[in-house]
């Protein structure tokens, strides 16, 4: 077992963090204020490479690793967690599931404008009653002549207004698995502009308020037949699969948020002055920041494993990454949440201040907790694995 | 057309300076980075390459290690890395340096030869130059524009109250000063090609046309008496008065200074 990384790996480190310190470090508070999507930075990125950096060379891809990218969302989200979930949507949600489930006619057409950031990618599986619950689907497809007809909507959708390729999860039908009637799911590949496509409410919230949540409505919406994404009917497992590869990406943005507010955290207390002395220089802080230190140590190691297990998976599609995908996200995340709380409490009165970027990284670590499968699905899907 | 863009590694003064018992910096010590005038050069250079398909060769002389920064340039788009690496060179000032380049240049065609103004570990400004002298071609000191006119370059050059615009027929050098423009980033395809591409790597036997006693520490007439890291200045001395009294009392320092 090596735990010591490649020198590319290194390297790449050094330009995400160089890219992080001062494309993105500087616009996290006014994105985070104004609730701004941040358009010109995803730009830079598009033209860096970042939005296609597992993706295969011949489709417009970087032709790295899944650590690569889990590094990349990490060290953006050092500095912005809304800018680590941005890549991430796009990369985990869009960009794999038709680099892994997309014909080579829809790879060809898709993916390089997806890596080159001419286009940004979203994924629509959530709906107000089915978000862990993905049978509870209504979200309908109906096949018409040479179209499918979309009817529904689907809500909390990351880069929602601000994508142009959506991946679309619907019900095309009924049928019956070990005599109950299920609902048949199947993906698709949608449009922005296409008639009968709109976005309904956009979503205020807590964290991550520059990245750009809405309801998507779909009325008489008609896509082209070769618009299926995989087979009909295998819609609930490229979602699923999905999802697995879009927990590292998760784990990857809680793992950054976490450094992120340990190595402000670790700056501030060395500067604070109480009762005459840094206050660093209490044993309450060094304990603190030595629980935290060991925790964000011990949830990287899961993040990398996770991704690297997810590389196995690309070389042998026999392997599978997803309970280390769910230990990767179930402990970023409360890791995420625990750390920058504490950052926090470390600050005292200037931690929930707006202009201290440890009450803003706190309020973005919460929704690592939820989204993409809450830390309860991923202890429902590490048990499964244990208790069989 | 042909650049070569010699770029040194150099210590990241961020994480702080350690030196040799003989004065010269511990380089294997220290952090290090790409030097920003050198970086400043070789993006000048890779954009002769978007514009005029220029072939773009990066060459340092310094430890193995030094061959990072090699691939660093490599990774922001730079064609071909050439290393000049041996114990016999280690320990060389600016003249030892250039020699050596020169030496190492001497086997490469080029039209241009671009370096930065100077590395941030030494400050002397002489290697770019001293090269050219070496050479026998031409040289522009502290770029900040560079244009390509048929068989010439034109070059804005940064004067201390003006500037100068020189024209020079090529082969000449450059010498870049960080302001020419903003570095591109790499990109992390870049990175990964830059890690299986190959590098040359040159001793002193590749050397054309220099004498050994112009190499290394032996030969190089700058000897480093002593060298220490800056002594961090005092806290000073502090008074609280009101604002005529304060007047008064600066100006009374000022006087006892003689600085008024």
């Amino acid at each position: 077992m090596d735990f010591t990384l490649s020198k590319e790996h290194e390297m790449a480190r050094t330009l995400f963090r160089e890219f992080a310190e001062k494309e993105v470090k500087p616009l996290a508070q006014e994105v985070d204020e104004t609730e701004q999507f941040p358009r010109a930075t995803v730009d830079k990125m598009g033209k860096l490479g970042f939005l296609g950096i597992p993706v295969p060379k011949e489709y417009g891809g970087q032709g790295c690793d899944p650590l690569t990218y889990v590094m990349c969302v990490e060290e953006l989200s050092k500095v912005c967690g809304t800018t680590g979930v941005i890549v991430s949507a796009h990369t985990s949600l869009c960009v794999d599931p038709i680099q892994t489930y997309g014909t080579e006619e829809q790879k060809a057409k898709y993916l390089p404008d997806l890596c080159n950031g001419n286009k940004l990618g979203a994924f629509g599986l959530t709906e107000p009653g089915a978000g862990t619950d993905a049978q509870g689907q209504q979200t309908k497809a109906v096949l018409d002549g040479d179209e499918w007809v979309l009817n529904g909507s689907k809500c909390f959708i990351t880069n929602g207004k601000e994508a142009d390729v959506y991946i679309i999860i619907a019900v095309t039908g009924v049928v019956e698995k070990r005599g109950r009637k299920m609902k048949e799911i199947s993906a698709f590949i949608v449009e922005k502009g296409t008639p009968g496509f709109t976005f309904g409410t956009k979503e205020n919230k807590m964290g991550i308020r520059g990245s750009s949540t809405y309801e998507l409505i779909f009325t008489d919406c008609r896509i082209p037949k070769e618009n299926l994404l995989g087979q009909k009917g295998k819609g609930f497992n490229i979602a699923m699969h999905t999802l697995d590869g879009g927990r590292i990406g998760i784990a990857a943005q809680a793992l950054g948020l976490a450094e992120g507010a340990l190595e402000t955290t670790i700056r501030y207390v060395q500067e604070r002055k109480q009762f005459g002395r840094s206050i660093a220089q209490f044993q309450n802080t060094q304990f603190q920041l030595a629980d935290m230190a060991t925790k964000v140590e011990a949830a990287k190691m899961l993040v990398y494993k996770a991704a690297m297990k997810k590389a196995e998976y690309q070389a042998d599609h026999k392997t599978s990454y997803s309970v280390e995908a769910a230990m990767a996200k179930l402990c970023a995340a409360e890791v995420a949440m625990e750390v920058t709380t504490k950052a926090v409490q470390l600050h005292g009165g200037y931690g929930y201040i707006r202009e201290y970027d440890v009450e803003r990284m706190m309020r973005d670590a919460k929704i690592t907790e939820i989204y993409e499968g809450t830390s309860e699905v991923q202890r429902m899907v590490i048990s499964a694995n244990i208790i069989k | 057309m042909k650049v070569v863009v010699c770029i040194k590694q150099v210590p990241d003064t961020k994480g702080g300076v350690q030196f040799n018992p003989d004065g010269t910096l511990n380089r294997a010590a220290m952090l290090t980075i790409m030097n920003p005038d050198d970086k400043a050069g070789l993006e000048a250079a890779l954009r002769l390459k978007d514009q005029y398909g220029a072939d773009v060769t990066v060459i340092t002389m310094g430890l193995p290690k030094a061959e990072d920064v090699l691939r660093e340039a490599l990774a922001m788009g730079a064609d071909h890395g050439i290393l000049v690496t041996d114990r016999v060179l280690g320990g060389a000032d600016t003249w030892a340096t250039s020699t050596t380049l020169a030496g190492a240049i001497r086997n490469l065609d080029y039209d241009l030869i671009i370096t930065g103004r100077q590395a941030i570990d030494g400050d002397t400004a002489q290697v770019g130059p001293q090269i050219a002298e070496h050479l026998g071609i031409p040289v522009i000191s502290y770029a900040e524009e560079i244009k390509i006119d048929g068989d010439s370059v034109i070059v804005k050059r940064q004067y201390e109250d003006r500037y100068h615009s020189l024209k020079a027929k090529m082969p000449c050098l450059i010498t870049a000063l960080s302001e020419l423009n903003e570095p591109r980033y790499m990109t992390p395809g870049g990175i990964f090609d830059a890690y299986d591409a190959e590098i040359t790597v040159w001793g002193r036997a590749n050397l054309v046309d220099v004498d050994d006693s112009n190499l290394g520490l032996k030969g190089s007439p700058t000897k480093i008496a002593k060298a220490s890291d800056k002594v961090r200045k005092g806290s000073g001395e502090k008074v609280t008065l009101d604002p005529e009294e304060s007047v008064a009392y600066i100006v009374g320092k000022l006087k006892d200074k003689h600085v008024i």
